[in-house]
């Protein structure tokens, strides 16, 4: 049995539909900022593994993914500050509760 | 001439009207109405200054070497240019008629506003609400209708024609609260306002074939700078332009036919002559110098003013003066049968002014040049001039009786000969003045006048003797009803009515005098339709030797006649004229209710037009066009509605749509790559 | 042909990555996900270290499972009591996320496997020797990446002194 790069993706893939599914189902803000992270993560995988298989001398895809998992430390810490903030003056952070904003 | 008199004569009331109506409310009454007719004191004095040197300075600009006398436009600036043909002035056009009307508008206008000061407040001294007021709007007539005399163009006049519409309508509701004001104002406006969009039409025909606004174009030739002489060249060319224009006639009457009779149309309207005379009538809700200004002496002779002011062109067309001559007549017989059964002053004296004013058309109607250098032209202008002076005071002795009593109904009224004896005289001479007893104002123009309705057609010359002889009974009968019949009791602790303070009587009594001599004055070599002299020399009794005898002795028997039958019928109290109601029941009954005009057009305007034309328009008003529009709005709406769930905030469902989307655009292709 | 160590680990971290990530979108404690998401992020840098990515690895660790996954611990104790636990999903939303997620896998499954068939081995590589790494990130030449570099401090910055302030308590 050969490794392909198949076998590489298909985790990403699967990682990246439990994203879609966490953040489609869950209310709980932290939640679906858990579920973000898992598709940012599993789109970093698929530049890592397409930089390794398709251009090994290069390093593009390695530092795209470098770059993608500084952002989503900085998306992270401010959606958190938000988070944060709203849970402070509604007491709650289900995203259906957040309608104060609203129209 | 130097323009500065006329500026001034223009710009005073104009002022004044700006004074009085922006800061008037912070004025003292007095101050106001002091104002107010020290103004227009100032422009009397300098129309005067105008008028005779027009008339007698013989300057080379005014007169010419035959003693013709000239039209001049002092001055003529460019107010509105749309492109180079097509241009409008304001300006100063002197001329007999004109400088005529600026002695007439200042004096009656003087009077009113002095006899307003008394008349504007009750017995106690207390201001009427709004007097300041009453002065601007009077200002802004007088202003306008200024404007509308010297005229230099036909659109100017329109101008100032509509002006003068606006203040009347001001005037006439002076007292807003009162709802019959009110609808008389909206009355008097929108029929005037219907018989203006004749007018309107009228110039627009007019200025089209001829491509010019100007007044001495239509009549005049130009004899020298900005000086013009009445000649039959121009309307004649006028005419040849009509006739060889691609289209010359137009249902049966040639365009120029039709352009006059229109713009005669709005001359009608002003002129209350039938059938658009029912606001005149109404119009007396207003206070009673305005009748006495507005509504007998000024505004209403406009129509007799644009008709001679267009004269030579009116000649042109036989069919345009016949038209006039009926209708002139038939109102003038309508509108004194009507004078003979009204209880309310003001209104027997509204008709008796309507019937006058037809008589200056009829008048004008019968005008041609070659009876007597066109005789019907002076006689209608010289009637104007007395009529003005006899109407105004026949209606400042009327508002002194209505200030004294309280009421307008003559039943109200009955021997008061003892208690206001100025009123009474002035009274009388005014009735006498318009009954035509020698050697009154009335007595001359209005033999002039039968004259010429005598040279052009026999038949009309009864009819209006008729007319004459129905004024002297009706007025007559008004004059005895109100100074004699029986006296009514004083209630106890009330006054007894009295004559009024002096601002009120002084009026009274200048234009008593001047309707007792106005009939000297020679008309004939100053006021003629091409300016023509009729007689060689003049003095004070020119009037008088150059009477047709025979005509005036008729007229004369006719006026005694009648008086004598109004003497025996209403001098004391007797059941005669209930006798007489009786025996011609649907006569008086028709009278009375003024032939039924009223009626007619409410049923015109509101069965037919409202009922007929106006109902299915306002159904598909509301239906078809309000419905295609809530139309639009339902189903746009019934749309937001549906679609509105998908605008939820639900952020989730958007990026599951946003996902779908993704995925299908995916699928596809994937699908087409393969 | 790979060793059968490789594949072994391979197994092991892929089943870590689907599982953990499976658990961490449906446990309906939320320190738990925060957990899972934790053991998701070790699988994926045990990926990286299994391609050779070494320096890649040590970042994800250090800062995904380091900071990141600190930080949401932080924010759950802050906002949640223990012990709670999230409501039962609405069947409705359940739906659409399983549908959502679901298809998404389909699609791309499919094409995965339809279209990556040709690319069979991997290729000889070296662990990228980490002077080459420093001297890319901080070159200014073709394919150097001081700018981003910079663009991302700058960001981080501007994301401290943002969090600061909107997270600051209130005084007024």
């Amino acid at each position: 049995m050969e490794l392909t790069i198949l076998w590489y993706l298909i985790p990403s893939l699967l990682m990246f539909c439990c994203g879609v599914y966490g953040f489609i189902t869950r209310k709980n803000m932290i939640a679906m900022l858990i579920s973000l992270e898992l598709m940012l993560n599993a789109v970093d995988i698929n530049f890592v593994v397409f930089n390794r298989f398709l251009f090994p001398g290069e390093l593009e895809g390695m530092f795209f993914t470098l770059f993608a998992i500084a952002l989503a430390a900085a998306e992270t810490a401010l959606a958190i500050a938000i988070i944060i903030n709203v849970f402070r003056i509604s007491e709650k952070i289900d995203v259906d509760d957040v309608t104060k904003m609203k129209y | 001439m130097e323009p500065v008199i006329p500026i001034i004569i223009l710009a005073l009331p104009l002022a004044m009207f700006l004074v009085l109506g922006l800061c008037g409310h912070k004025m003292a009454h007095r101050t106001a109405g002091i104002l107010g007719t020290l103004g227009m004191g100032v422009t009397m004095v300098l129309a005067y200054i105008t008028a005779f040197t027009y008339f007698f300075s013989g300057a080379p600009e005014f007169i010419n070497a035959e003693g013709v006398r000239l039209q001049y436009v002092v001055f003529n600036p460019e107010w509105l240019s749309f492109y180079k043909d097509l241009a409008i002035k304001i300006g100063f056009l002197l001329d007999p008629i004109s400088a005529l009307l600026l002695v007439v508008i200042t004096t009656i206008s003087f009077m009113v506003h002095l006899y307003s000061n008394g008349y504007m407040r009750d017995h106690h001294g207390v201001w009427e609400t709004g007097f300041q007021r009453f002065y601007a709007f009077l200002s802004l007539f007088s202003f306008s209708m200024l404007g509308l005399v010297v005229a230099t163009n036909i659109f100017q006049m329109y101008i100032f024609w509509e002006l003068v519409g606006a203040s009347s309508y001001l005037l006439i509701g002076f007292y807003y609260t009162k709802p019959s004001a009110v609808s008389a104002s909206k009355k008097a406006f929108i029929v005037t306002r219907f018989a203006d969009l004749g007018f309107l039409i009228g110039i627009l025909i007019l200025s089209f074939y001829t491509g010019t606004f100007e007044f001495t174009d239509f009549t005049s030739v130009n004899v020298g700078k900005d000086t013009f002489a009445i000649d039959m060249s121009a309307p004649t060319a006028i005419l040849a332009k009509f006739t060889s224009s691609p289209a010359p006639m137009f249902l049966g009457g040639s365009v120029l036919t039709w352009a006059l009779v229109l713009i005669f149309m709005g001359g009608m309207g002003k002129s209350a002559m039938m059938p658009l005379h029912i606001w005149l009538p109404d119009a007396m809700e207003g206070p009673t110098p305005v009748s006495a200004l507005i509504h007998a002496a000024t505004m209403v002779v406009a129509g007799v003013y644009l008709v001679a002011r267009l004269f030579p062109l009116y000649l042109m067309e036989e069919t345009a003066l016949n038209i006039i001559t009926v209708v002139g007549a038939l109102t003038a017989f309508y509108a004194a049968m009507v004078a003979c059964t009204q209880v309310d002053i003001k209104r027997v004296l509204a008709f008796s002014t309507i019937s006058q004013i037809a008589f200056m058309m009829v008048s004008l109607g019968v005008a041609r040049p070659e009876f007597h250098h066109g005789l019907g032209y002076m006689a209608g202008m010289f009637h104007l001039f007395t009529h003005a002076m006899f109407k105004a005071l026949l209606f400042l002795c009327a508002g002194a009786l209505i200030h004294a009593i309280g009421s307008n109904d003559y039943t109200a009224m009955h021997g008061l000969r003892k208690y206001m004896p100025i009123t009474h005289i002035s009274f009388l001479i005014g009735c006498l003045a318009i009954a035509g007893i020698i050697p009154f104002a009335g007595f001359f123009s209005k033999d002039e006048i039968l004259t010429a309705v005598f040279g052009h057609s026999i038949f009309w010359y009864i009819w209006m003797s008729a007319v004459a002889g129905l004024t002297a009974f009706y007025m007559f009968r008004l004059y005895y009803l109100i100074f004699w019949w029986k006296e009514h009791k004083i209630p106890e602790g009330h006054h007894a009515p009295h004559d009024q303070p002096w601002t009120m009587t002084l009026p009274l009594v200048i234009l008593a005098i001047v309707s007792c001599v106005a009939g000297f004055v020679p008309f004939g070599n100053l006021v003629t339709w091409n300016g023509h002299p009729m007689f060689e020399s003049v003095n004070f009794f020119t009037n008088l030797t150059a009477l047709d005898w025979s005509v005036a002795a008729i007229s004369l028997s006719v006026a005694v006649i009648a008086i004598l039958i109004a003497t025996v019928m209403y001098k004391k109290e007797n059941p005669l004229p209930d006798k007489m109601k009786n025996a011609l029941p649907r006569l008086w009954d028709w009278c009375y209710h003024r032939f039924y005009w009223d009626e007619l057009y409410m049923f015109i305007t509101h069965k037919i037009i409202f009922g007929c034309i106006c109902k299915p328009i306002a159904w598909f008003d509301r239906h078809i066009i309000d419905g295609t529009m809530d139309g639009f709005a339902w189903v746009t709406q019934r749309l937001s509605f549906a679609i509105r769930g998908l605008q939820s905030g639900n952020i989730q469902f958007y990026v599951w749509v946003y996902l779908f989307g993704v995925v299908l655009l995916g699928a596809i292709t994937a699908i087409c790559l393969l | 042909m790979e060793s059968v160590g490789s594949i072994i680990v391979y197994v092991v971290i892929a089943l870590a990555i689907v599982i953990c990530s499976v658990l961490a979108v449906t446990t309906r404690k939320i320190l738990r996900a925060a957990t899972y998401l934790l053991f998701a992020l070790f699988a994926t840098a045990a990926l990286y270290f299994q391609l050779d990515y070494e320096f890649l690895g040590a970042v994800q660790i250090a800062v995904y499972a380091g900071g990141i996954v600190v930080l949401f611990v932080f924010s759950i104790l802050l906002t949640s009591h223990p012990g709670d636990n999230s409501a039962k999903l609405a069947s409705r939303k359940r739906v659409l996320g399983l549908t959502g997620a679901l298809l998404l896998l389909i699609v791309a499954g499919y094409s995965l496997i339809s279209r990556c068939e040709m690319i069979t081995a991997l290729p000889q590589g070296e662990n990228p020797p980490m002077k080459f790494i420093g001297e890319t990130l901080m070159g200014t030449g073709h394919g150097q990446y001081l700018l981003p570099f910079e663009a991302i401090s700058v960001l981080l910055l501007a994301c401290i002194i943002g969090g600061v302030v909107v997270a600051r308590k209130n005084n007024n």
